[in-house]
């Protein structure tokens, strides 16, 4: 394995716009409310970075095509942006862009933005969209929720759990973040519901209900990177540092060879064994300090559980029942309220997710924060369960 | 001898409850609660007179390799396209190769009988295996007489002189310019006239001379025919017209009205289909084929008959329905009121000609690949082996997935894709003997499903371009029956 990332760049900002219907505001307004916290934490202006990232997913429908949309609301001083899409991954993707141009010397003060403006598309969850020529003429017309819904009929059929017992653990998924989100300002969804009129919701897709489902939002997030040394030469106290940060994508094996079972994501477990290496964690359930996951339905962020290693597999359902993933459990899973209660607006997520891991490994979370979290787990899941893009970063404070 | 040599038959799963028409009409037409009496098969959305031919064609295949089919016919006056040869994506889905014929025949309600006399001359030639395919889907306006007595349906008949199931004794065809009903180009409904006038100047008049024709070809008496095949909505012309040319009546067969309903040209060969399901060694078989003229056809069957084993046939069709009690749903399926689907049926998705052609093995036929190194079947077919393990680049043959055993693996009901008949069903299909794919189920209901039921896979319409005017076609899954 290469000498990975631990411990090279750090993170001296980050902002994270109001997520939510934002009617009154387009793409380039909830960039600039995101990047304007960042500013302001980090002490950086639009003068001093030096290379930009902006990930966007539905560009047709939203900010445009290429990264200029970032490079114009910002007025960034004509250097490189690059814009990346990788399905739900894409903020995660501008992250990883940021922090390897400042590992490799290639900038020392780089910017990740991550926006989306889902309400200007008129659906209730994420608009149709093309899976490419081939795919249109012989793939099924599914949604999100009904493919990663399949997930649940796989995992109950593999470890032999009840349909009932899966729908009432998945809404033990959904209950505790939305008990998290309701005290989130930031939050699109920022009300505790409960377990009871999460399983009584009107059907999306068998066996997920509307509260299985993460909110349709707006919202921009964006982080500012450097290298340690650079972050201390500014006076920064407490530095946080990027411990891993790893992607690993489905080669089709899933969707077409007869070996995985429907039941778990291949790349996530991948992409997690990587991050652990890299980070030189080796018991995660102990040492992870607390997670934000791609609980884009409540069934992907119960079996991801298992697949980050953190709970056994089949042990899941357990660890949900138990509040293992609580607030005030031993591992705290979406402490900010999650998708769930941020919504998925894609091109952000990622970057969102880093946002409540940075403030809490900082001490700054406010009414969420946790008793010293040491080490912050973020991952994305794009695409679907069959054919998917997996992230997993990890950050904590610098030398831990 | 030329003659038939396999048949199959397809009758969608779907049989709308005619009560249902009544209960909904009534108050505007009476007349139809005298009607309301069994059922009448109608197509699932994503069928039409191309997946039924299909479906017949395929029950009419078993066994038989599609490289020695010669030639194929469809007949249908209810081709989905109008330019753009049907028979040729019939003969596509069932990977016929690209050395065949093929013709659509069409503009009659006898085209079925007419085109079957044209396949049987071109089997005396010496042309075997010609697959001949009727199938229809006649559209009608709602609260009509012809809601009630039509149904949607599909006949195979495979032609030739090799072993024949039953040889065709004599055939006699009249041509004559009678207008009971007619559709103009550009019309979505057939305009008909009095049913007592198509009785009286039509049926009885046209038919008896066409019968005594052929039974002098044949040189046979009236009675001995065993089973007449006669196809009207009237069940008293058919007697009538039986007692006028002295057959029996006991050979007059069903007309398949209680729980199918007139399929159109594809009735007279679904009679005889049923016809010789019944049907032993020696038994005559006419078909009549009424339709601006008349066709008769006489047969005998053969020894061959009790050899045939596997078509589901008209039997098995009737046998395999779910009965429909929702009304709008027959509307809505068939496009008779206007319904809001929201904004999910908006996506513009139009198919790349240039792309579906290179791709048509794959989508029509549903033919992948097979790795000749380490022997995976795979869909789609790829340049690249999708075995980890193996990986071999550009190793693969073809591999035909459509008759191949599969299961469910995994599944969903999605209530918020768009789809004319929601839930949408979909889920990965994997095959027995290797490969997978996300596919669609259909003519499923809710809580039909489960993780390892069998399927087989059939063919349908995966979606419609409506401002383009295209239908696409792909294979689905539907819970394997016996």
């Amino acid at each position: 394995m290469s000498a990975g990332i631990k411990d090279k760049v750090a993170i001296i900002g980050m902002g994270c716009s109001k997520f939510g219907e934002r009617w009154d505001v387009s793409a380039d307004e909830l960039m600039i409310e995101a990047f304007e916290e960042a500013s302001k934490d980090a002490g950086v202006d639009t003068s001093q970075i030096q290379a930009a990232w902006l990930a966007t997913q539905l560009e047709e429908i939203n900010v445009g095509k290429s990264a200029l949309p970032l490079s114009v609301a910002l007025r960034l001083p004509n250097i490189p942006v690059t814009r990346v899409e990788n399905y739900c991954a894409s903020g995660t993707e501008a992250f990883r862009g940021a922090v390897y141009a400042v590992a490799s010397g290639a900038a020392d003060i780089a910017l990740a933005m991550g926006v989306e403006k889902l309400k200007d598309t008129g659906y209730g969850g994420l608009p149709a969209m093309s899976a490419g020529t081939n795919m249109n003429m012989r793939g099924p017309n599914n949604t999100a929720p009904g493919s990663f819904a399949q997930l649940a009929s796989a995992y109950g059929a593999k470890h032999h759990v009840s349909k009932a017992e899966v729908k009432r653990a998945i809404a033990h998924v959904s209950a505790k973040s939305h008990a998290n989100g309701a005290i989130n300002p930031k939050a699109h969804l920022q009300k505790a519901v409960s377990v009871e009129t999460i399983m009584e919701a009107p059907m999306i897709a068998e066996p997920l209900g509307l509260f299985d489902c993460c909110g349709v939002s707006d919202g921009a997030a964006c982080a500012i990177i450097t290298t340690p040394e650079i972050a201390r030469r500014m006076g920064r106290k407490y530095i946080v540092t990027v411990k891993s940060l790893q992607l690993a994508l489905s080669s089709g094996t899933e969707s077409e060879f007869n070996g995985w079972d429907g039941s778990y994501f291949l790349t996530t477990r991948i992409a997690a064994k990587r991050a652990y290496e890299e980070a030189g964690i080796t018991k995660p359930r102990e040492q992870v300090s607390m997670m934000e996951v791609h609980d884009c339905f409540s069934i992907t962020e119960m079996v991801t559980m298992e697949d980050l290693f953190i709970s056994p597999e089949g042990g899941a359902i357990k660890d949900v029942m138990d509040g293992f993933y609580n607030a005030d459990g031993k591992v705290p899973c979406q402490i900010d309220g999650g998708l769930k209660c941020f919504g998925h607006p894609v091109g952000a997520s990622g970057l969102r997710m880093l946002y409540e891991m940075y403030l809490q490994l900082q001490g700054r979370a406010g009414n969420r924060q946790l008793k010293d979290p040491q080490i912050g787990l973020t991952h994305n899941l794009g695409g679907f369960p069959y054919q998917n893009v997996s992230s997993v970063a990890i950050i904590g404070k610098l030398g831990r | 001898m030329v003659g038939i040599t396999s048949f199959g038959a397809y009758i969608p799963k779907l049989r709308l409850n005619r009560k249902s028409i009544a209960e909904a009409n009534a108050w505007g037409n009476a007349g139809l609660k005298g009607m309301a009496k069994g059922q009448r098969a109608m197509c699932n959305w994503d069928e039409d007179s191309v997946t039924m031919a299909v479906a017949a064609a395929k029950d009419a295949l078993r066994g038989v390799k599609s490289s020695a089919i010669s030639r194929v016919f469809l007949a249908t006056t209810t081709a989905p396209f109008l330019d753009r040869q049907n028979a040729g994506i019939v003969s596509a889905a069932l990977h016929l190769g690209h050395e065949i014929a093929s013709m659509d025949i069409t503009s009659s309600q006898k085209a079925g009988t007419t085109g079957l006399i044209a396949a049987l001359d071109i089997a005396k030639s010496g042309e075997d295996n010609i697959l001949f395919v009727a199938s229809e889907k006649r559209r009608t306006k709602a609260a009509s007489s012809q809601e009630m007595q039509y149904g949607h349906g599909a006949a195979a008949l495979l032609v030739g002189a090799d072993k024949p199931v039953a040889k065709l004794l004599a055939s006699h065809s009249r041509t004559v310019d009678f207008i009971d009903h007619y559709r103009a180009e550009g019309r979505d409904f057939d305009y008909q006239w009095e049913e007592r006038w198509i009785r009286d100047e039509g049926y009885m008049k046209i038919v008896p001379p066409a019968i005594d024709a052929a039974l002098k070809k044949a040189k046979l008496k009236a009675d001995a025919i065993t089973h007449f095949v006669m196809p009207t909505v009237f069940p008293a012309v058919t007697r009538s017209i039986g007692k006028a040319a002295g057959l029996a009546d006991k050979a007059l067969r069903d007309t398949l009205g209680d729980n199918c309903g007139d399929t159109g040209v594809a009735h007279p060969l679904l009679m005889l289909v049923d016809a010789l399901q019944d049907a032993k060694a020696g038994d005559k078989i006419m078909v009549a084929g009424f339709g601006n003229g008349c066709d008769v056809l006489i047969f005998e069957a053969t020894k061959e008959l009790e050899k045939l084993k596997g078509p589901r046939g008209v039997k098995g069709g009737l046998a395999n329905g779910r009965e429909e009690k929702n009304y709008n749903k027959f509307l809505t399926f068939n496009d008779l009121i206007t319904k809001e689907f929201g904004i999910r049926a908006e996506a513009d998705m139009p198919t790349p000609m240039s792309a579906l052609y290179r791709k048509n093995d794959m989508v029509l036929g549903l033919i992948g690949g097979i790795c000749t190194a380490c022997k995976t079947p795979q869909y789609p077919k790829s340049d690249v082996c999708v075995n980890p393990e193996c990986n071999k680049t550009h190793t693969q043959e073809d591999y035909t997935f459509a008759d191949k055993a599969a299961h469910v693996m995994s599944w969903t009901a999605d209530y918020l894709t768009f789809t004319l008949d929601p839930p949408g069903h979909y889920g990965m299909v994997e095959f027995d003997a290797g490969g997978r794919f996300m596919a669609d189920f259909t003519d499923v209901a809710v809580g039909d499903l489960d993780v390892g039921m069998p399927v087989e896979m059939v063919f349908r319409v995966k979606s419609v371009d409506e401002r383009r005017g295209f239908i696409r076609y792909f294979w689905k899954a539907v819970p394997r029956t016996a």
